[in-house]
């Protein structure tokens, strides 16, 4: 009896390949080929400038180099700007960039030109003999400046507003006029990065034999690029293959297409009759990709004795760069999943998307969210510490309850679709947490370490986070005659061991071996209509289709197998790829039945010639019902009403040295549901590493530009991503599964979990052992050394100073 | 702006997991891309270019080097081991390997390769570290997928799983 | 990222190579690579010839005798932090080595490259300033010694030559009674120091008789204050007395106020470390 592998910590399948080095990744790819070029790009040195003459007259004198690029030699789609992704009818004023730049830069890293040569060394060599004239403009750095707006980005936007949205459910500021208590805060978020360890790259290579594109991208979405390619470069779509290889990390920013070199590459492979690969730099990723989390807040909240929230007001900036090819979906998550586990009586929000002459914002893991979470979790701080209150109990005055699903919050989603949370158990969930980390014991903690003069304090953190967003996946699976189960499903894989979860259900789903089941993901000749890899989709969507592909097969399987062994279906069981009739002897394996479904039936193998003694079919009829098709598959898509909404709670103890105001992670606890788990060792992996993301983002790592609109730390040297040496030594995970209503599976998303709470975990905790607020992350020791000088006044701080 | 001077190519031999790989490369060609791009093998990984991420480490002569940090001009007489030379000659794993494949310690597999090399050269010089240890012997390398929890215990089950080696070998002896 | 062309030469003798640097103005020596790579892959620097001395006979050794440490052009950090026998004669370079950058960079970059590099944010030109050591360079025209008071010229900047290697670095033994001590507060693990300290405290029975301090991260070239004088006054504050000689800057990572914070913060700490250790000395 096969043990059902659903739920099991199956390992991955993967890792064979990995750890062997013979992952191929996209920089791997035809590396073999002579006949492979390589490009580099000229990037803006400017924040802001007009280009006022490009001169490549040097370039084509150099030794290796093929072909140089710029706006003036692109036609057709390709001169036209690249497509806006997501338009929203709140972006009154969206803009996109060119694939190369036309007549202005907006940010430094601008792509301007584009290089062919034999190698990478010299496609850079030929990159510095570009002379570019430039009339530099004054950049527009940071909110306060776009909001200031005494200079624009895009002449034709004013204020630099590209877009201003509201949404309001009840009446909020009359509820906070007439609250009994009313607080204030002003909070602030920095920018940062996804900065997977792979870049981007893309290759692309022009079969002339028959006249087919194929592009290999480093991307979160196969379909995507394959759509843009096809029409930038007036291609058939029937003449375009994409394909996702081994992808070293996503994080988010692979989901943005098409990249300028996504193009650009497959015009040079098509113009030049010879494959070509980009492969970003470390530096480029930092200038050229994206960026997130950028955002100032204002909240105006009323409440009552009990902490009670009856009217919150929110207020927000959001700095979307150079351009908003990714429309307004990082602010739209933060305004609506802001409200967490809680239900505001009356809630309104408000944001303006601002235009600054930086890389440009688009979602990084979490998406909007670590800044609603944020914002709510320090607004439930705030008013616990205003009526001495403690915090656990003033958000457990404010949750919804486990009755009150599903809960409708009278909003509208990033996915066009009513915010109305499916299923969950808040306070469940609490008390698990508050068990993990010890709060009720913490002032114990907290004064038996004051007795050693040591400072420490405690936070936490909750959130939900809308997951498993549509519009859908699908899934084909095929059982060939030897046994053996091909499985394409179309979104990609970045890591997340898609090839193993997505096996374990069709083993259980079909009744097979895992080891006969292999999972082909982002790949558009196997699977052409599919979305991608992102907002936490990837389990819920591409799994439920899986297992709905799986079932169809399934049901096909028993029917010609109920024919063959002439039982009732009913009576049938497959376990491990054989089918037999219950309480008997008789058995038919599953590729016996695959060539039973196909009346072309050349005895090429074994399973043929085993099938020879069965007979299924009626001989008065066509070899292929009129409602048959030849073939042992089941294909099938998932499409959910609305997001599965998973939830969780961190919380995290800190220390902060008295004298140097480092500060260090003790302990960090985790309660997470995310409904039923197809394996917890991967989920687990995916807090882990959203956990140490998160620490990143509220200690370490920040975008720092200058006034000039320069990225000061475009290096691993200077961008702060944690070592081992900077995450939490453990982190206690416990799991809650409230399954899911939405899918067959029970599932809701985990990917980004991890990271969600983090800035708001470590300001609450910091603050707690500071006694004084933290309305802005990220926070480095320096900063807290500050923020003591500036309260070196207050009771509390000098009390605890030394 | 100067005119283009053919670049000098040099004939370098290098010596890879125990092969000799006769390739012809201009002196800046850095060891990571001769590796990748001269010998094929693309275990090893390029994430930074600055040293700071070690997915490029290699050992040299038995000791993990940057190879993003080094010329293959100047590699000519070190016995150079990638990824690919940790497999046993039979195909199986290392023991370093099969930690990460056991304690699921890796996810993109992008960092791997650099974090294989390390340890391998970390658990020769200490065959039986403590957590902090194995903490300490990882320290240099990023990894953006895996926050580290599972590369640490892989470093502490490699340990162990080399013990069982070795206890076998002895009671096999 | 990949560096601009240059010509390459790997010679075996010390003679060659130091020919090679006299005939091109724009070369400069290849030793560990592990400041220089970054900055060529990045066309931060782009010499014309690099001048590898990894195959030159006899530079890579580290010697130790009642003197000192001696370190040769290809000694490799790792092999000093390992050498027992500098541990001994000299404690200081081990407490410091254990802070530059990590094991991986440490087995490739080397001691005296470091100190020719000469950023006032790395620790060993700190170590060199504060022993009072020297560097022995050679060239067509001949030796010399440059001694670390007149080796550092500015930001990244040494008093060589173009055409001179360093091929030895001389570090002079902890004196009878003296004790040493360093610490630093860095962002994360192994990155630059935002403020390094290091003390020397040289004792004459329980009299402190020469306290000098060493910076890192606090000033453009290594600094080396000495704060006797404050260390002797029961009211002295050698804190302030040093930082009334350096010069701590803002940089994206930390405020100018918060590393003269951490200096006061340290000092104390160094100060009673090193002469711990100089009391431990005397009582072995």
């Amino acid at each position: 009896m096969t043990t059902k592998l659903f739920g099991a910590k199956v390992p991955r399948v993967e890792d064979q390949r990995f750890l062997r080095g013979q992952g191929r990744y996209v920089d791997d790819l035809l590396h073999d080929d002579p006949r492979l070029l390589h490009a580099a790009v000229l990037r803006s040195p400017h924040a802001h400038a007009r280009i006022v003459d490009i001169d490549v007259s040097d370039v084509l004198d150099l030794d290796g180099v093929l072909a140089v690029w710029t706006w003036e030699d692109l036609t057709g789609p390709m001169a036209e700007p690249l497509p806006l992704l997501i338009p929203h009818p709140a972006l009154t004023e969206g803009r996109t960039q060119y694939a190369l730049a036309k007549d202005e830069v907006n940010y430094v890293g601008e792509a301007i030109a584009f290089v062919v040569a034999v190698d990478r060394y010299v496609a850079e060599d030929a990159v510095s003999r570009i002379r570019v004239d430039y009339e530099y403009l004054q950049p527009v750095v940071g909110i306060a400046a776009a909001r200031a707006a005494t200079r624009l980005v895009h002449d034709d936007v004013p204020g630099n507003v590209g877009a201003r949205m509201e949404q309001e459910n009840g009446d909020a500021r009359a509820a906070i006029a007439a609250a009994p208590h009313t607080l204030h805060l002003e909070l602030d978020v920095e920018r940062s990065a996804c900065t997977p360890m792979e870049g981007r790259g893309t290759v692309a290579r022009w079969d002339p034999d028959t006249s087919r594109l194929t592009v290999w991208s480093s991307t979160q979405t196969s379909t995507g690029v394959r759509g843009c390619v096809a029409a930038k470069l007036g291609l058939d779509l029937a003449k375009v293959d994409v394909i996702t290889p081994d992808v070293g990390g996503g994080f988010g920013v692979k989901v943005v297409h098409p990249w300028p070199e996504e193009l650009l590459v497959p015009l040079a492979a098509m113009t030049l009759g010879r494959p070509v690969k980009f492969t970003e730099d470390r530096r480029e990723h930092f200038i050229s990709s994206a960026h997130e989390r950028a955002q100032q807040h204002v909240v105006d909240v009323g409440f009552d004795d009990d902490g009670r929230v009856l009217g919150l007001n929110v207020e927000f900036w959001h700095d979307h760069g150079a351009y908003t090819p990714y429309g307004l979906i990082v602010p739209i998550i933060t305004s609506t999943q802001l409200l967490g586990p809680y239900k505001p009586q009356n809630y309104r929000v408000v944001f303006e998307s601002l235009y600054t002459n930086t890389v440009i914002v688009t979602p990084y893991r979490g998406a909007g969210r670590p800044q609603g979470c944020f914002v709510m979790e320090r607004t439930m701080d705030a008013i616990a510490a205003y009526l001495g209150k403690d915090r656990t109990e003033v958000r457990s005055t404010n949750f919804i309850q486990p009755d009150e699903f599903p809960y409708e919050h009278g909003l509208v989603f990033q996915d066009g679709r009513e915010l109305t949370y499916d299923s969950g158990d808040y306070p469940a969930s609490l008390a698990k947490l508050k068990e993990l980390v010890g709060w009720d014991e913490f002032e114990d903690l907290r004064a038996e370490m004051a007795a050693q003069g040591r400072r420490v304090g405690i936070g936490l953190a909750c959130y939900v986070e809308g997951t498993g967003v549509g519009p859908y996946e699908g899934a084909h699976v095929h059982v060939e005659t030897s046994g053996k189960v091909k499985v394409a499903t179309g979104l990609t894989t970045q890591g997340q061991g898609h090839q193993t979860a997505f096996a374990q259900i069709v083993a259980d789903t079909l009744g097979v071996r895992f080891e006969d089941v292999e999972i082909t993901t982002g790949d558009t000749r196997k699977m052409p209509y599919a979305v991608g890899t992102f907002a936490s989709r990837a389990a819920v969507m591409s799994g439920s289709a899986i297992h709905l592909a799986a079932l169809r097969a399934r049901e096909k399987a028993l029917r010609i197998a109920a024919e063959a062994l002439e039982a009732s279906e009913d009576d049938l069981d497959i376990v491990d790829g054989v089918v037999s009739v219950r309480g008997t002897d008789a058995t038919i394996d599953l590729g016996t039945v695959a060539v039973l479904s196909n009346p072309l039936r050349y005895a090429f193998d074994e399973a043929s010639k085993a099938a020879t003694q069965f007979t299924v079919g009626d001989p008065g009829k066509p070899p292929v019902a009129e409602d048959d098709e030849p073939g042992l598959e089941g294909k099938d898509f998932y499409s959910p009403p609305r997001s599965t909404f998973a939830n969780g709670m961190h919380a995290v103890i800190v220390e902060t040295d008295p004298e140097t105001a480092e500060i260090t992670i003790l302990k960090y606890a985790v309660v997470h549901d995310c409904g039923h788990l197809i394996n917890p060792m991967i989920v687990e992996g995916q807090i882990h590493g959203g956990v140490a993301q998160g620490v990143g983002g509220a200690l370490y790592e920040r975008m720092v530009y200058d006034d000039s609109g320069q990225l000061l730390n475009a290096s691993f040297m200077d961008f702060l991503m944690p070592y081992v040496t900077e995450v939490p030594t453990s982190i206690d995970i416990d799991h809650l599964e409230t399954p899911s209503p939405l899918n067959p599976l029970g599932i809701k998303g985990a990917g980004e979990a991890g990271v969600i709470p983090s800035a708001a975990v470590f300001a609450a905790a910091i603050e707690d052992a500071e006694g004084f607020p933290i309305t802005a992350m990220p926070i480095s020791p320096s900063e807290l050394f500050a923020l003591r000088l500036e309260h070196a006044d207050d009771t509390h701080a000098t009390a605890l100073g030394s | 702006m100067s005119t283009a001077v053919p670049e000098e190519i040099h004939d370098v031999r290098l010596h890879v997991n125990g092969a000799v790989h006769e390739v012809a490369v201009p002196a800046r060609r850095l060891l990571s891309d001769a590796l990748r791009h001269d010998c094929g093998l693309t275990g090893t990984h390029v994430g930074c270019e600055h040293g700071v991420c070690g997915a490029c480490t290699v050992l040299v002569d038995g000791t993990p080097v940057r190879s993003c940090l080094m010329f293959a001009v100047s590699a000519v007489d070190a016995e150079i081991t990638t990824v690919e030379g940790l497999t046993e000659a039979d195909g199986s794993l290392s023991p370093v390997q099969q930690g990460f494949s056991d304690c699921h310690g890796l996810q993109c597999g992008f960092c791997t390769p650099g974090f294989l090399t390390t340890i391998t050269a970390g658990l020769r010089d200490n065959p039986d570290p403590s957590e902090d240890e194995a903490r300490e012997m990882i320290a240099g390398n990023l990894c953006r997928c895996t926050g580290y929890q599972n590369i640490v215990k892989s470093v502490l089950r490699a340990s162990e799983i080399q013990r069982e080696i070795e206890r076998e070998r002895g009671g096999t002896a | 990222m990949k560096p601009a062309p240059f010509a390459y030469l790997r010679p075996s003798t010390l003679e060659e190579a130091l020919a090679a640097l006299a005939g091109e103005q724009g070369a400069k020596v290849l030793a560990g690579g592990q400041s220089l790579v970054p900055l060529l892959s990045m066309r931060l620097a782009a010499p014309s010839m690099l001048v590898d001395i990894n195959a030159l006979p006899g530079l890579g050794d580290v010697t130790c005798d009642a003197s000192g440490v001696r370190v040769g052009a290809l000694a490799r950090h790792a092999e000093v932090l390992a050498s027992v026998a500098a541990a001994e004669v000299q404690p200081l370079l081990a407490m410091a080595l254990s802070h530059v950058a990590h094991p991986t960079i440490r087995n490739r970059g080397t001691t005296v490259g470091s100190l020719v590099h000469a950023d006032a944010a790395a620790e060993m030109p700190m170590v060199l300033q504060l022993l009072g050591g020297s560097v022995d360079v050679a060239s067509v025209r001949g030796r010399r010694t440059i001694p670390a008071a007149e080796l550092f010229a500015g930001p990244l900047e040494s008093t060589l030559a173009h055409d001179e290697i360093a091929v030895e670095a001389s570090f002079p033994a902890l004196p009878a009674g003296a004790g040493v001590a360093f610490q630093e507060i860095a962002r994360r693990h192994g990155d630059y120091a935002l403020v390094g300290v290091a003390a020397l405290v040289e004792t004459d029975g329980d009299d402190v008789t020469r306290v000098r301090l060493g910076f890192v991260s606090v000033s453009d070239v290594p600094v080396v204050v000495d704060v006797t004088d404050a260390v002797r006054d029961p009211a002295g504050d050698p804190a302030a007395r040093a930082l009334a000689e350096l010069e701590p800057a803002d940089d994206i990572h930390a405020t100018a106020a918060y590393r003269a914070h951490l200096v006061k913060v340290l000092v104390p700490k160094v100060l009673a470390a090193a002469t711990d250790h100089a009391r431990q000395g005397k009582d072995a």
